[in-house]
């Protein structure tokens, strides 16, 4: 299909497509990885190791279309950098997670913390989510490798466009078990003009309400953090907006050194309050990602909490079994993600009747010989 | 299956429409089925009325529990059901199929709750979409996407459609405007896509079921987000002496970093048709116009409308008014809105086109509709969504003309090949539907509509729900490729195919 734009068949894609017919063939499963900075995430990956980083580059960066067309092996900071160049971002804020190296690599000198690829495939997104939308929400088009080794386009690289299931955006979270993603279209946006921080000393409950209260407003609220009795909010728009609402909304500014430290090591997952959840998690803890309704009540359960999205994400590190967890978050109009730690229930809340139907119904859709990241988002897909 | 082909004779029609009428005469009262001719008349066709086709039955449950036991029955019959809200969609996503049951939602049409604090509203399907943002203004909320059919439009076909507005380059789609979706499989089985979090464990179905044109699931209840509404609105009308300096103007502004609320161009055959109608003061000399919008609080507004007055200056705006209040910012928009009724003045009969285009090549776009115009001796009027690069060319013509008729259709098959070679796409928002099956072909490869079927198959093996719509045939796609060759209308013979 020649009048869509087309991935480039190189050497790289080349070896990535004789891999898949090679792994169809002897019928053997394959592990996509980009970077590995995700392979505590889901279930444990499994099958022969399909290296998607040689997959590499920025193919097409239109800043005034506010489009960039990547490969799936680009580094997310390799990304962003060439965004930042042009005043634009990738809003949603993926984590970049540190990658442990792997022992007598060289490759431990360059940075290996999440790949594209890797980032749509997880479908992870930052402090910013609540206010801006998540990955799917700036995915504009993808290709994928299906086990004939056709390369398959969906989407595109406009903003509107309803021609057909929208195949790109189900990819997002699929981790891998639709098959390969080659290259992804996606949204950027222009970069804001001012920023601020504020911080206030709050108790949970508090906090919740507030947050609610202030995002029904037309304030510059961008992303939250609520930890151990302290709101920390920032603010992001035009200079004079978020000036207007830091005399408006009260509280301590924060320093912006401070700041932008601050919600890096949170995007990242490197700050006080995961670094703590990593110890409490070789203890024997798990740390749980809790989506619910944003407005949900504070939830009964032990252990530390830091909440995100306004309300929307909860990490919470503690000992408590599954079952309780998922009843918790179902009961807040959400589910529970064992992030890290303890999985012998399943890395995600189990699916409902009809949907674990249609997952099992698409997976033999698109990857009929189940070669593709087998088992990693449920143990049966 | 093409949903007007009938392969069965008059007396079999019969014995079906009884079949069926007797099987949900059973779930259903009798003042909710409807069987005769006269009965069934108004759901022949949706807002693309140049394709009609009756329904063997129109249902129109009134419960939930009616809806569920319609598809039961029609499941067990292995009769097609097409799902229907106000009938607005502009490429026949509701028109009925020929032995096929086409199901009103219109009943549903209840505001279940407002949460504000929450920040969504609950909403049954048949909801109109204005009525959304009505019922949450008292909490200085509003639901952000606004076809331009919003005063009828429901918001079950927003969903189907995943319809978007003048304001979905800074607010998105009715995807990005949604939590949850509630409704029932095609087996008449309850489901769930979506959740109140902001996301869900699994694949994210409700990105799928979202712009599927009904043919996945039957939408019952949606969740939508509310946004807080801007304090102020101020729009930026510029005018220019050139398209290719209009278009350079729209970039220009997206490099300066101003994400505008709406971004809409006009040309001037369709500045002088909408002027003629509203009166709103267009400048009738222009070549091209533009509408720039900001909303926000009155600080951010002040500030993003003298940075798009000084790009649009620099870019050459031959004039530039901004608007004083809020009534003539209404008028600036109100020639916009009424592009399509001040085409239907004009002309006995248009044709609407949908194409998303990048941005940048709108001017190269524009000069060659100007060319299609002599080629097929037709009019054409163009508003655009100059924002996110969607289209509406309408092509003027008489319906009642056979031989305009065809050429109007050949016109629109053009622009729509175009705009995928030029790296863009056959709908942005109305949809494929049965309108624009053909130029699919153009869009997508053969697996890459192979792996589309096997989509539907997962939702819906029996391929009931809305079949013939939004992916052709393999065989469809054989004898468009053929017809174009023997009529020799395929346009661009220098670019490759697939």
């Amino acid at each position: 299909m020649s009048a869509q734009p087309v991935v480039t068949e190189d050497a790289a894609l080349r070896r990535l497509i004789d891999r898949v017919a090679t792994a169809r063939a002897t019928r053997t499963p394959l592990q996509l990885r980009g970077h590995g900075s995700k392979d505590f995430y889901g279930e444990a990956p499994r099958g022969e190791l399909l290296d998607m980083a040689s997959l590499a580059g920025i193919a097409r960066y239109e800043p005034t279309e506010l489009v960039v067309t990547v490969r799936a092996g680009t580094p997310i900071t390799e990304l962003e950098a060439a965004l930042a160049a042009h005043g634009q971002c990738l809003a949603f804020e993926p984590p970049r997670f540190a990658t442990v190296p792997r022992r007598g690599a060289s490759e431990a000198t360059v940075p290996r913390s999440g790949t594209v690829g890797g980032m749509v495939a997880a479908g992870l997104a930052g402090p910013a989510r609540a206010a801006v939308g998540g990955v799917r929400d700036f995915v504009l088009g993808a290709a994928l490798l299906n086990a004939h080794g056709d390369v398959l386009r969906f989407g595109g690289e406009v903003m509107k466009n309803v021609a057909g299931y929208d195949v790109s955006r189900l990819l997002v979270g699929s981790l891998g078990i639709l098959g390969p993603i080659l290259e992804v279209s996606l949204k950027v946006l222009p970069l804001p003009p001012a920023r601020a921080t504020l911080r206030f000393e709050s108790p949970q409950a508090q906090a919740l309400e507030r947050l609610q209260r202030w995002a029904g407003q037309p304030l510059p609220l961008r992303a939250s953090a609520w930890w151990s009795d302290m709101l920390v909010l920032q603010l992001a728009g035009a200079e004079a907006a978020v000036r207007a609402a830091v005399q408006s909304l009260g509280g301590e500014v924060v320093d912006a050194q401070a700041a932008e430290q601050f919600w890096a090591g949170l995007r990242d997952q490197r700050d006080e309050f995961f670094a703590a959840a990593a110890d409490a998690v070789n203890a024997g803890a798990t740390l749980w990602r809790v989506s619910v309704a944003p407005h949900a009540p504070p939830l009964a359960t032990e252990g530390e909490q830091l909440i995100e999205w306004h309300g929307g994400q909860r990490w919470i590190v503690n000992e408590a079994d599954a079952p309780t967890m998922r009843a918790l978050a179902a009961a807040a109009g959400g589910h529970a993600t064992a992030f890290r730690g303890n999985k012998s229930a399943g890395a995600f809340s189990p699916l409902a009747a009809p949907l674990a139907r249609f997952h099992r119904e698409l997976k033999s859709r698109f990857d009929p010989n189940g070669l593709f990241n087998p088992g990693r988002l449920y143990p049966d897909l | 299956m093409d949903p007007a082909a009938s392969p069965l004779t008059h007396a079999e029609r019969l014995r079906r429409q009884g079949e069926i009428v007797a099987a949900l005469g059973a779930v259903l009262p009798a003042h909710a089925l409807l069987w005769r001719r006269e009965e069934t008349l108004p759901y022949e066709c949706d807002g693309l009325t140049a394709y009609r086709q009756q329904p063997l039955v129109v249902a129109l449950p009134e419960t939930e529990a009616q809806v569920a036991a319609v598809l039961k029955a029609c499941h067990a019959l292995q009769v097609p059901v097409v799902a229907r809200g106000a009938g607005t969609g502009l490429s026949g996503g509701a028109l009925p199929h020929a032995l096929g049951v086409t199901l009103s939602l219109a009943k549903f049409n209840r505001i279940v709750r407002v949460d504000p604090m929450a920040r969504t509203a609950l909403v049954q399907c048949g909801v109109r979409n204005a009525a959304i943002s009505e019922a949450a203004a008292p909490h200085g909320l509003y639901y952000a996407p606004d076809p331009s059919s919003q005063i009828a439009c429901t918001i079950g076909g927003n969903v189907a459609e995943n319809s978007g507005g003048v304001h979905c380059l800074k607010y998105g789609l009715t995807l990005h405007n949604i939590l949850k979706v509630r409704g029932f499989t095609v087996e008449g089985e309850p489901v769930e896509f979506g959740a109140d979090a902001l996301d869900n464990a699994g694949l994210d179905l409700m990105s799928i079921v979202v712009g599927s044109e009904g043919m996945l699931a039957v939408t019952i209840e949606v969740t939508v987000r509310l946004l807080p509404e801007p304090r102020v609105a101020r729009c930026v009308m510029a005018s220019f002496d050139d398209i290719a300096k209009a278009g350079d103007a729209v970039a220009a502004i997206i490099a300066a970093g101003v994400i505008p609320a709406g971004l809409e161009m006009m040309d001037k055959p369709m500045t002088a048709a909408v002027e003629a109608f509203v009166h709103a003061g267009y400048d009738l000399d222009a070549v091209a116009i533009l509408l720039c919008e900001s909303d926000g609080t009155p600080e951010e507004v002040d500030e993003e409308i003298a940075r798009m007055q000084a790009v649009l200056s620099k870019a050459g705006a031959t004039r530039l008014e901004v608007s004083r209040d809020e009534a003539q910012r209404l008028k600036f928009w109100s020639g916009r809105k009424n592009a399509f009724p001040a085409s239907g003045r004009i002309s006995p009969d248009y044709m609407c086109m949908d194409s998303t285009i990048p941005r940048k090549r709108v001017a190269e776009m524009l000069t060659a509709i100007g060319q299609m115009e002599q080629k097929h001796r037709l009019r054409c009027v163009n508003v655009f969504h100059a924002g996110d690069g969607n289209l509406h060319p309408l092509i003027l013509f008489d319906a009642n003309d056979t031989d305009e008729l065809h050429r109007a259709e050949a016109f629109g098959a053009e622009i729509l090949e175009l705009s995928v070679a030029l790296g863009g796409t056959v709908t942005g928002e109305h949809g494929v539907g049965v309108e624009k099956l053909n130029s699919m072909c153009v869009q997508f490869s053969e697996q890459e509509r192979a792996l589309m079927f096997g989509v539907k198959a997962a939702f819906d093996p029996g391929g009931t729900l809305n079949p013939g719509k939004v992916i052709p045939t393999l065989h469809r796609c054989a004898e468009y490729g053929r017809m174009h060759v023997k009529k020799g209308l395929l346009p661009f013979p220098e670019l490759e195919r697939f």
